[in-house]
């Protein structure tokens, strides 16, 4: 290697790092804050190491917002593989059979995203009283579903307007219908966009503070966010226990990105065509 | 086995008509060719044979039974894609037997004829193998034994060779050809590519504009074309054509194209003597313009003389592109042996037999 390639990469990572640290200074607070005891959290000294590995403040918000965690997943897991599988048949259609309408259909379909959720509180609820389902968990996973609607269909039909039309043509001549393609070849073949598509839902959902305050209004019932929101008290917060709580509810998205985040990169596609 | 027949087929999208009154009868084990430019409707003429399209009007047979209606899966048809369409997620063995297990095929069949379609096609050692793990020439060859395992009525290629190199495609036309032979079925091919047509097929319906211009046999396209497409379309270099009057000189039929004087000797004048004093679109094929030096045996001779614009030597023969004396330029292809040099003038034999006329205002040859 040259020393003025040396340079260059020098100046790229030396860049690179500068703004990951930037990135991860709020991360490294609430780390060091969520190990120190309540005594030795103040403004002053919030950036400094803690003294020695405190596991407290983790083991009392795990104590407090437990129930919400199970809660949250009780939400999460099915309204993300619901919504994306909706999500994976509505962009089958739209990508793969053109209908009369189909565009305008589509279009709002998209609207749907741009709405803002502050302002169909209102009908949502009394839509959710008249389905039974308010203050329920199974009423927040529908709405769940019915929110990822628009961004599910719009990944899915990008990513099958990508499969060649003639891999449909050979599944008809082998004797395949609708559904038949999209069980034995849309469906084995869309796995990276459901591993996207999973992502995005399982983060959107379970990162909802909103709508969980709104739908399930019993702090029994309430998801993690509620609960983490709930731990600062009135008049003092103990930061220590409230950044360990946010610590834990950041987790499993943590975790599903390190999961899934491989299958991304896979082609699954690579073959199909001429090559 | 069976028969395919296309009855007053029409295809419309919108405005556009695709196929237009499409006719052909195609007979049991026949090699059919659809050749023409793109969007002539060839490949939409084999997807409503497929029943990938429906058909606007008419009526499409396989051997007596009209299909029109009848869904892909059930027309006892296969067909093989230009991109070959492998399933990705699918072992190549799967992929051959994904159509008969969606058929209920008992397993033991299915394990028998993917086995039998492998050793016709030498692709044995790939049944494993991902459609990513092949080369294009392997993939090829799974998309033909995806068919084959099948054992349809008629096999539908849509130019499976147009995505191989040159030369895989000169050796992949040769076993297609052994192919249609050995599983003596009906063959119905379409390709942009004349050559191909040429070499493989029993018959060739060439198409423009959702036209059928003409079809027949390879040879007889050849020597009788229809008409002044189907004359320029089939054969390389193209045809040359010149707009051109026949005119009697002392008792002797001339073709006058204002740049040259040919003489039509005798056995063809009788043919072309009705159209004296018409003007005519006059078509000659490079091959059958000759330097007068090396002149092929048993040919209609008339005398050209023309100016050498572009030498291109092919090695096993010479195109010349030739000047006219009114700047019109056309192309011989000559004796290797010629020593031709640009801004020369060359001396040059026609072989007036196989020159051809058309009506200048239909195109259509005016001699059959």
């Amino acid at each position: 290697m040259s020393l003025q390639r040396l340079w260059t990469r020098g100046a790229i990572y030396l860049v690179l790092i500068a703004f990951s640290a930037f990135y991860l200074m709020p991360f490294y607070v609430m780390i060091i804050t969520g190990l120190k005891p309540y005594v030795d959290v103040n403004v002053t000294r919030m950036w400094e190491l803690p003294k020695g590995f405190y596991l407290g403040s983790f083991l009392e918000a795990w104590y407090k917002v437990a129930p919400n965690f199970a809660n949250s997943m009780l939400i999460t897991i099915p309204a993300a593989l619901i919504s994306s599988f909706i999500g994976s048949i509505n962009g089958y259609i739209f990508a793969k059979w053109r209908f009369r309408g189909a565009d305008t259909i589509f279009m709002l379909f998209l609207v749907g995203m741009f709405l803002p959720y502050q302002g169909i509180l209102i009908p949502l609820v009394q839509t959710l009283q008249a389905l039974k389902l308010y203050g329920t968990i199974m009423g927040l996973i529908l709405v769940h579903c019915i929110f990822g609607i628009p961004i599910t269909a719009l990944l899915f039909r990008s990513y099958f307007a990508g499969v060649p039309n003639e891999l449909l043509d050979a599944a008809k001549m082998d004797g395949c219908g609708f559904f038949g393609i999209y069980r034995w070849i849309l469906l084995p073949i869309s796995m990276p966009a459901f591993a996207v598509v999973l992502l995005w839902q399982f983060t959107s959902i379970w990162n909802d503070y909103l709508i969980g305050l709104v739908v399930l209004s019993s702090p029994r019932l309430a998801p993690i966010n509620v609960a983490v929101q709930n731990i600062a008290g009135s008049y003092t917060t103990e930061w220590n226990v409230q950044m360990a709580a946010a610590l834990i509810a950041a987790l499993p998205t943590i975790f599903v990105y390190l999961a899934l985040g491989k299958l991304f990169m896979r082609g699954l596609l690579a073959g199909s065509l001429k090559g | 086995m069976a028969s395919v027949t296309f009855d007053h087929v029409y295809k419309r999208f919108g405005d556009v008509i695709a196929v237009n009154d499409l006719n052909i009868q195609v007979a049991d084990k026949e090699f059919l060719v659809f050749v023409g430019p793109s969007g002539c409707g060839k490949t939409t003429s084999l997807r409503l044979l497929a029943g990938l399209e429906e058909i606007s009007d008419g009526n499409i047979m396989i051997g007596d039974r009209v299909v029109n209606d009848v869904p892909p899966k059930d027309r006892d048809i296969a067909m093989v894609f230009q991109s070959y369409a492998l399933y990705p997620h699918m072992s190549v063995y799967d992929n051959m037997a994904f159509g008969l297990k969606l058929r209920k095929t008992p397993k033991a069949d299915i394990d028998r004829r993917v086995k039998e379609a492998a050793d016709i096609l030498d692709i044995g050692h790939l049944l494993d193998r991902k459609p990513k793990q092949l080369s294009g020439c392997q993939r090829q060859r799974v998309a033909v034994g995806r068919a084959i395992v099948r054992e349809p009525a008629v096999f539908l290629f849509d130019e499976p060779l147009s995505n191989l190199d040159a030369k895989l495609r000169v050796q992949t036309r040769a076993q297609l050809t052994r192919l249609h032979q050995r599983l003596a079925t009906t063959f119905i091919y379409v390709t942009h590519d004349q050559v191909e047509a040429m070499t493989m097929a029993s018959r060739i319906a060439v198409m423009k504009d959702g036209l059928l211009q003409q079809i027949d046999s390879p040879k007889q396209l050849y020597d009788h074309p229809r008409n002044v497409f189907v004359a320029g379309f089939i054969g390389s270099p193209s045809m040359n054509f010149f707009d051109a009057t026949l005119v009697e000189n002392n008792g002797k039929l001339e073709v006058n194209t204002g740049g040259f004087r040919l003489e039509v000797p005798e056995e063809k004048a009788k043919d072309w003597r009705p159209f004296k004093g018409r003007e005519v679109i006059f078509g000659i094929r490079p091959d059958d313009i000759h330097a007068k030096s090396y002149v092929a045996p048993g040919i209609l001779q008339a005398d050209l003389s023309a100016r050498v614009d572009v030498v291109e030597l092919m090695g096993n023969e010479i195109f010349l592109y030739l000047m006219s004396k009114d700047d019109k330029q056309f192309v011989a292809r000559v004796d290797p042996r010629v020593t031709a040099n640009i801004g020369e003038q060359v001396d040059l034999a026609v072989n007036m037999a196989n020159a051809h006329i058309f009506d200048p205002k239909t195109e259509i040859s005016l001699v059959d």
